[in-house]
């Protein structure tokens, strides 16, 4: 019954904070470059208003494929948030994304295909990083399971603080912001087009934008985590976490895949593997 | 009233332009007009977009790029002409290579004339072609597919 209320809240609530969210980021945005901004609701506007453009489909397998996408992106929010496993977690956000991955490449459009390969690599990159965040929570708390992380009485992030390092990295990526957007160009008129998404339109996108808003959610009740101990001192290190990415990505152009693995595997060895090199020392 | 006015996302062309409304164009991104007020958002991707905004006049060589574009964008669209290139073929129109206005090619919605269209009036001619957008969007429901041109 706790399950079910969990599973609705996260449903309704990961979808209206997501698009919050994501109007936020706009808003912020703007005004870092010295604009208005549009209002506070108007990703909630483009979805709607992509529900209601034709779709544009080059075969019925990329329908299906994104489908799948918004699906396991939702349950691995679902797996994270009633408090299930936190490997289990990763390893359906994976499924979710390869699912993204075959939708671009199956339309055999060469941008569609340069942004797939490069969402695999990008996959390459911040892997390591997330599994070795979920290793050290299971090495402080002795637990894998998200309920007993959030539940843990002491700062996690005091025992993990180079993996919260080599986490705020990689989350550039995954929030698909600059100067790691490689494999969807945020901005029109780019080598890439639109990349991953180039080939999507209509309903198709909508499916891709409110997957990102419900992915967005995940990755910061993920920061969530290492603040656990004071609900408070969490939200407010989650939302600052996020004004941080933004500013990153108003500061920063595009890099190349090659400076994106190598830059993000250097700083999860440095940060995430030294820390857990040191917990496994004091921590018997 | 559907969302279309309310996020709509531009596309733009360059068929042979001088550049001069190319750079109008761009200026309405700019701080100063901020057309992302309105949700306006330049695209560069023909399948995300609702607003095809073309600079310069049609010839030989991108008829069919323009096509091209035209038959990729999903319903419901409108096409804008600015400059007065792109409505008539402006002082170029009887050149040898040069067949006149976009509208010899696929349907103009909207014409911005000017040398160089003033970012005001390309703001004015995209809030018109909202409207169209929004006819066309209520004409759209229970249509079968269109053809392409």
């Amino acid at each position: 019954m706790k399950i079910a209320v969990l599973f609705f809240a996260y449903l309704v609530g990961g979808l209206f904070l997501g698009g919050l969210l994501a109007g936020f980021d706009r808003i912020v945005t703007a005004r870092m470059q010295s604009r208005k901004g549009p209002p506070l609701l108007q990703p909630f506007y483009d979805v709607l208003k992509l529900l209601g453009k034709r779709n544009i489909v080059v075969n019925n397998y990329q329908t299906f494929c994104v489908a799948c996408f918004l699906v396991f992106i939702i349950l691995t929010g679902v797996l994270f948030f009633v408090g299930g496993d936190l490997l289990l977690t990763i390893f359906a956000l994976t499924v979710a994304s390869i699912f993204l991955v075959l939708g671009a490449y199956s339309v055999n459009s060469p941008y569609s295909t340069i942004g797939a390969e490069r969402e695999l690599l990008q996959m390459m990159a911040y892997e390591p990083a997330l599994l070795i965040a979920a290793l050290g929570m299971y090495w402080v708390t002795k637990s894998f399971h998200v309920n007993v992380i959030a539940s843990y009485s002491h700062p996690l992030i005091m025992y993990l603080p180079g993996i919260f390092v080599s986490v705020l990295f990689i989350l550039t990526i995954k929030f698909r912001k600059s100067p790691f957007d490689l494999s969807t160009s945020h901005h029109g008129h780019q080598e890439l087009v639109k990349g991953l998404t180039t080939e999507f339109s209509g309903p198709s996108l909508a499916m891709i934008e409110v997957a990102h808003w419900y992915e967005n959610i995940l990755l910061l009740g993920f920061v969530y985590l290492f603040f656990a101990f004071n609900p408070i001192i969490a939200i407010v290190a989650t939302i600052a976490t996020y004004v941080l990415e933004i500013l990153i990505d108003n500061t920063f152009a595009r890099l190349t895949w090659q400076f994106t693995v190598a830059s993000s595997w250097i700083v999860t060895g440095a940060t995430a593997v030294t820390n857990l090199l040191i917990l496994t020392f004091f921590l018997k | 009233m559907s969302y279309f006015s309310k996020s709509p996302w531009v596309f733009h062309y360059d068929a042979s332009s001088c550049n001069g409304c190319d750079i109008e164009v761009l200026a309405c991104l700019t701080p100063l007009y901020d057309i992302e007020r309105f949700g306006i958002i330049n695209t560069g991707n023909p399948k995300h977009a609702d607003l095809f905004l073309v600079t310069g006049s049609v010839n030989e060589q991108n008829i069919s790029v323009i096509k091209n574009l035209y038959n990729q964008m999903a319903d419901p669209k409108v096409v804008v002409a600015i400059g007065i290139c792109a409505t008539s073929g402006g002082i170029f129109r009887t050149c040898y290579n040069v067949m006149g206005g976009i509208d010899k090619v696929i349907p103009v919605d909207v014409y911005v004339p000017g040398c160089a269209a003033r970012p005001e009036a390309i703001i004015d001619g995209v809030v018109k072609a909202l409207g169209i957008l929004e006819q066309k969007a209520a004409a759209l429901k229970g249509e079968p597919v269109a053809e392409s041109v």
